[in-house]
């Protein structure tokens, strides 16, 4: 089955299309980028799939669960990493990974947050005393340690300096070995072509390649995504 | 136990020391305004410290020391104003030698008073009107001798009409005042509708900040995407802030209470009467507000959704300020059977009014209008939570009103 099955999905705002009839789907396993510019239309897809806004057109299938009609039930096996997000600051890391770690069954989930998130004794310290690393860190435990069947990451390592996005990219791709699929989103080429298996690029609401890294760098005879992107926009 | 787990967030989010110390604050101030004005009205009852210089030994001045006397702590006898002031005296009042002999002929007698103030302060204000009045009894008791000593009888001729009252309220006939039973119901429409504007307020004011403190610490998105229903989030968060905004609500009355009662004088009791509430009366009154506050936070978490952040939160809670304070001032200072009729829809319209109108309606045993309430209340609540439960569904949560690309509300 596959985890995410994608066909001409449309995002409108009134007159304004954000997405205009995307189309990708993602092996179980994968880790799948999307990359674009800013206001391409990434988090926009992200969402939907999500469950957090409606597609105005098209449709989309995560583990076969249809977006829009089942979403109760994909909550249940995904988690979403939005790209400016945040905690409640007056809990402390571990009230936070406990509270969310609240409404799933498996008893492990926040034994295993705590592990994630690398915060050593810092776990019991207020989240308002956080640097924007360490939030990160701890968001990222919270999205991972329920061992959601899918991973859906905007900008994972947004703001993190090079040592920590190092550590999280290192994470993604351990877990993904254990057979949790990413959707991941990433202005960052260099990033996305160290972890991604595949990638698609978007530009002004539409896919305009998906392939593997490699390939689309033999493709457009590219040194890296970079250039790829640039030679493939034109 | 999903619902659950909201519940604990939204109270340990929404109870924190910045949300509590300034209603403790507001607690110790309110309380020590009540010591305050207790303690004055205690000194306004003590007899007040006069000096007394009396030069005439007439019958007239006789009964007027006698009754400043019983009245008043007299600190000195002697003429001096320095006497007085070092005694914290008030006044020092000179009764000339020809006062008895003045009043004997039918002369007005002069007193001089020379008053002395010690301190500023409008509690400091009383011994001077106390002692105004005690002038006013020797003034009387002056009068009444002269009469008796010409066979007259004096409490006949100052009091000649003996009055026998009966007032007709609501087919009952109550031999009080109507002033009184004014004065009864007053105390109902005062306390109860500030009682419910303030659980309103903090309430109302908690769900919507705490809207726009998801928003600012973009925390909402994670919320809406754990596995979790929307209904239970609404509900969660509506929970939390009655739970937090009542016991907010409970400080700030424990507070407030004391400071009423310290101005508070004779309790009048008008059961006798049957102006009295029952067991099921109070079973209304609870439904009555729990069925206001529900509309209350269910007309907040549909506002408290175009909430973006703290800031705009705080603005929001403006026109649910309204609402509560409107019908509030009406009910207190007009009443609602006096209102015309465009007010009185408006009034019943507002869901907060109906707790503030309750305990009235109630001792005139006008049930169905108490009941007309609460289920309107019910209503106002279920088609407000379906509002909230749609908002939450759809985009207009995250995204706000859109046309175009371009937001009507907001965009994140």
């Amino acid at each position: 089955m596959k985890a995410i099955e994608v066909k001409n999905l449309v995002k409108r705002y009134g007159e304004f299309e954000a997405v205009k009839g995307v189309s990708f789907s993602v092996e179980e396993g994968e880790i799948f980028g999307l990359i674009g510019p800013n206001g391409a239309g990434k988090t926009t897809i992200l969402r939907i799939l999500a469950t957090l806004i409606k597609k105005s057109d098209g449709e989309a299938k995560i583990f076969g669960l249809e977006v829009g009609i089942n979403d109760d039930e994909i909550r249940k096996i995904i988690s979403y990493l939005p790209e400016e997000a945040g905690a409640y600051k007056n809990m402390t890391g571990r009230q936070y990974l406990a509270f969310i770690a609240s409404f799933f069954d498996e008893k492990e989930i926040l034994q295993r947050g705590i592990e994630i998130s690398k915060l050593g004794n810092r776990i019991d310290d207020k989240i308002e005393n956080y640097s924007k690393g360490m939030v990160r860190r701890l968001l990222l435990a919270r999205a991972l340690m329920t061992m959601p069947k899918l991973a859906i990451l905007d900008e994972p390592t947004s703001g993190l300096d090079v040592i920590n996005a190092n550590e999280i990219r290192k994470m993604i791709k351990r877990f993904a070995k254990e057979g949790m699929t990413f959707l991941v989103s990433s202005h960052n080429m260099l990033e996305v072509e160290y972890i991604c298996d595949r990638i698609a690029l978007i530009d002004a609401g539409r896919i305009i390649e998906i392939d593997e890294p490699e390939k689309l760098k033999e493709k457009y005879d590219a040194k890296n995504i970079e250039e790829v992107f640039i030679r493939a926009i034109k | 136990m999903s619902l659950l787990n909201i519940v604990k967030k939204e109270v340990r989010e929404l109870l924190t020391p910045a949300t509590v110390l300034p209603v403790v604050l507001m607690f110790i101030i309110f309380a020590g305004m009540g010591n305050f004005f207790g303690e004055a009205a205690e000194k306004a009852k003590e007899m007040p410290k006069i000096g007394l210089a009396c030069n005439d030994d007439g019958n007239a001045s006789k009964i007027f020391v006698d009754v400043m006397k019983a009245y008043c702590n007299i600190v000195t006898w002697n003429n001096s104003i320095e006497e007085v002031k070092e005694r914290k005296g008030f006044a020092l009042i000179e009764v000339p030698s020809n006062f008895s002999s003045n009043i004997e002929n039918f002369s007005k007698a002069g007193i001089k008073i020379y008053w002395v103030i010690n301190d500023i302060g409008i509690a400091n204000a009383f011994p001077y009107e106390t002692i105004k009045n005690i002038i006013e009894i020797a003034e009387r008791e002056i009068a009444n001798n002269i009469l008796e000593e010409r066979k007259i009888n004096a409490s006949f001729v100052s009091n000649p009409i003996n009055e026998e009252e009966l007032t007709v309220f609501k087919e009952k006939e109550i031999d009080v005042s109507p002033s009184v039973i004014l004065q009864f119901f007053s105390t109902q429409s005062t306390t109860v509708p500030i009682i419910v504007m303030i659980i309103i307020l903090t309430s109302g004011g908690m769900v919507i900040t705490s809207m726009g403190m998801e928003k600012e610490n973009k925390t909402l998105e994670t919320l809406l995407t754990l596995p979790v229903k929307r209904s239970n989030i609404i509900a969660g968060k509506i929970m939390g802030a009655a739970i937090v905004g009542f016991i907010i609500a409970m400080i700030y009355m424990a507070g407030f209470g004391y400071y009423i009662s310290s101005f508070s004088g004779e309790k009048i009791d008008l059961s006798e009467y049957g102006f009295k509430l029952d067991i099921l009366d109070y079973v209304f009154i609870s439904l009555s507000l729990f069925s206001s506050l529900l509309a209350g936070l269910s007309l907040c978490i549909v506002i408290g959704a175009f909430a973006k952040n703290y800031k705009s939160a705080q603005t929001l809670t403006l026109p649910i300020s309204a609402l509560a304070i409107i019908p509030m001032f009406l009910i207190m200072f007009k009443g609602f059977a006096s209102l015309p009729f465009s007010l009185k829809a408006i009034i019943f319209a507002i869901p907060f009014s109906h707790p503030m109108l309750a305990p009235s309606f109630l001792l005139l045993d006008a049930y169905s209008i108490v009941i007309a309430g609460i289920t309107y209340s019910f209503i106002f609540s279920l088609i407000c939570i379906a509002i909230a439960a749609y908002i939450f569904k759809t985009d207009l949560l995250l995204v706000g009103m859109m046309r175009n690309g371009k937001k009507l509300f907001w965009k994140r």
